[in-house]
């Protein structure tokens, strides 16, 4: 079975509707160790992909990604803002002019994101940043592929994995990014960074899990 | 949340519409992406020097664009970096050919977008140099932070650097000198009220009326110490000695001393401040040769200060002094 530019379309709209649903409480995480606009510019970003969607939605999936990539970069700001383009840049040139992608595409358009963030980022694990859910998703999703899992499960798999990443978040100290300023402070908080993201890989999960 | 706003989402375009009919003689506004640039740009043969940053801080940015500091500004989202976009056409629209400075403070997402815009303006064939401020010393500077954040020095980097360019420097020569400045200033703030950022609509941190924050920066986030209020004279030592004892300053040196308030500390506080900052650098033998009093680099509302030490020479004296011409400062014009 296969993922198709719809089901693409799907998860990108999907995830907008979980950023205006979570916007609040993005903010209430990212008020204790940062500066409490996470939300807020998570939700002025994807309002203006929603609204860029129609004019792409009948060109290829890598199409798609790297114009939700570029929307992102010009209307999220702050540090979210260039981290998730690249999310989406690197995933669509990954996948590239296809209309329909398998779950190795997946896989690999996830990994290239995942590196192009570390890069940009210099981040590591553990930091308590976004890549603390992108990494054990991806491990998730590639030990389930071995293991022969269907995509449901596979994906299931990785969002399951993204959320303990996430959760694994809070006893951390930061070590990038606004909340880094807090020190010890930092620790017994949720990462909002980490939390978006977990998001983005359950909304995923959640819209292709029939394919 | 009680502001004079309208619509929350509204509030940087209405204010920067409301510094574009205020200043004519000093500044273009230009709308999505948004970005301010002095009247006369681009002043051809000269540097042109571009900051910007999350919206929140006046009258930085915007208040420092004019002759003889900022030929532009980008302001991003309240407390938010702007994006590579406004940074870019702001280069373009600035760019008098011998190239652009690019005055970047330090945090993660100024960094990245000021990195990206640069590298598009090269593409597109303009000379583009960064400088990172990075004076705050109530941040470790280590690989486990994201460094030291760009507090108070910033704006008296952007007052020097400006001033060179003015002269005719080159972009090499202003880099330099923009890097020297940073060498030499250092910083560290307090808060003693939290924030409110319009579109979130509530306090960004709480803080109980005998408490206060040590070690903040500018965008309402905590700092790295909740004490017990204390009188001024105590939270100045708080703040001097750690400036002090970083770079170190040593006795025989002359410095610029600035005194900021985060916007909700009247000036009357502020020279009280100033009269102990004098008081003891005068005991170290450390000679207060220029000094800044007032909101230059503001957290919205929050009540609290900064204080920034610059260590002076003939230069930058000479520097510091030349006329400028913006809506936020301005002498000897």
């Amino acid at each position: 079975m296969a993922i198709t530019r719809d089901d693409v379309l799907n998860w990108i709209k999907s995830y907008a509707q979980a950023i205006e649903e979570n916007c609040e409480m993005l903010t209430d995480l990212d008020r204790e160790i940062g500066d409490a606009d996470h939300g807020a510019n998570m939700r002025r970003g994807f309002r203006a992909v929603l609204e860029k969607l129609p004019s792409v939605e009948d060109k290829d999936i890598g199409t798609i990604l790297k114009n939700v990539g570029m929307t992102l970069l010009s209307k999220v700001g702050g540090a979210a803002g260039p981290l998730y383009s690249t999310m989406f840049t690197k995933a669509g040139m990954t996948i590239g002019a296809k209309m329909e992608m398998d779950l190795n595409d997946w896989a690999q358009a996830l990994e290239a994101g995942t590196t192009g963030i570390a890069k940009l980022g210099k981040a590591l694990p553990n930091d308590k940043t976004m890549l603390d859910a992108l990494y054990p998703a991806l491990n998730a999703l590639s030990a389930a592929m071995g293991n022969g899992a269907s995509v449901g499960e596979a994906l299931q798999k990785s969002a399951d994995a993204a959320h303990e990443g996430m959760l694994a978040t809070i006893p951390l100290v930061a070590r990038k990014g606004r909340a880094s300023y807090l020190g010890e402070r930092s620790a017994g908080h949720q990462d909002p960074g980490a939390t978006s993201t977990y998001l983005l890989i359950k909304t995923a999960a959640e819209t292709w899990t029939d394919c | 949340m009680k502001k004079l706003i309208n619509n929350p989402e509204d509030v940087v375009k209405e204010e920067l519409k409301g510094i574009e009919l205020a200043h004519p003689d000093l500044v273009k506004v230009f709308y999505d992406p948004d970005f301010i640039v002095r009247a006369d740009a681009p002043v051809q043969g000269k540097v042109a020097l571009v900051s910007g940053g999350g919206s929140g801080h006046e009258p930085m940015h915007g208040g420092f664009v004019g002759k003889g500091m900022l030929d532009a500004a980008c302001p991003g989202a309240v407390f938010t970096s702007p994006t590579p976009d406004q940074m870019l056409e702001a280069t373009k629209a600035v760019d008098g050919g011998a190239g652009v400075l690019h005055i970047v403070k330090n945090y993660t997402g100024d960094v990245m977008n000021f990195e990206m815009a640069a590298d598009l303006a090269r593409d597109e064939g303009i000379e583009v140099e960064s400088v990172i401020v990075n004076d705050d010393v109530a941040v470790e500077d280590s690989t486990w932070t994201a460094g030291r954040r760009g507090v108070g020095l910033t704006v008296l980097m952007e007052k020097i650097v400006g001033a060179a360019a003015e002269e005719g420097r080159s972009l090499k020569e202003c880099a330099d000198l923009a890097r020297k400045v940073n060498g030499q200033g250092r910083s560290m703030g307090m808060a003693l009220t939290s924030c409110t950022v319009p579109h979130v609509g509530k306090p960004s941190f709480d803080l109980p009326e005998d408490e206060m924050e040590i070690g903040i920066g500018i965008h309402g986030e905590p700092g790295r110490h909740r004490i017990k209020l204390e009188p001024a004279d105590k939270i100045t030592e708080m703040l001097l000695e750690p400036v002090v004892e970083d770079l170190p300053y040593k006795e025989g040196d002359e410095v610029l001393l600035f005194v900021n308030s985060m916007g909700g500390t009247p000036l009357i506080e502020l020279y009280i401040v100033y009269r102990k900052a004098v008081e003891i650098l005068d005991a170290k033998g450390i000679k207060v040769v220029r000094n800044l009093i007032g909101p230059y680099i503001t957290s919205l509302e929050m009540a609290g200060m900064s204080i920034t030490l610059l260590k002076m020479d003939e230069d930058l004296k000479k520097l510091w002094d030349a006329p400028v011409k913006t809506a936020g400062m301005r002498w000897g014009i």
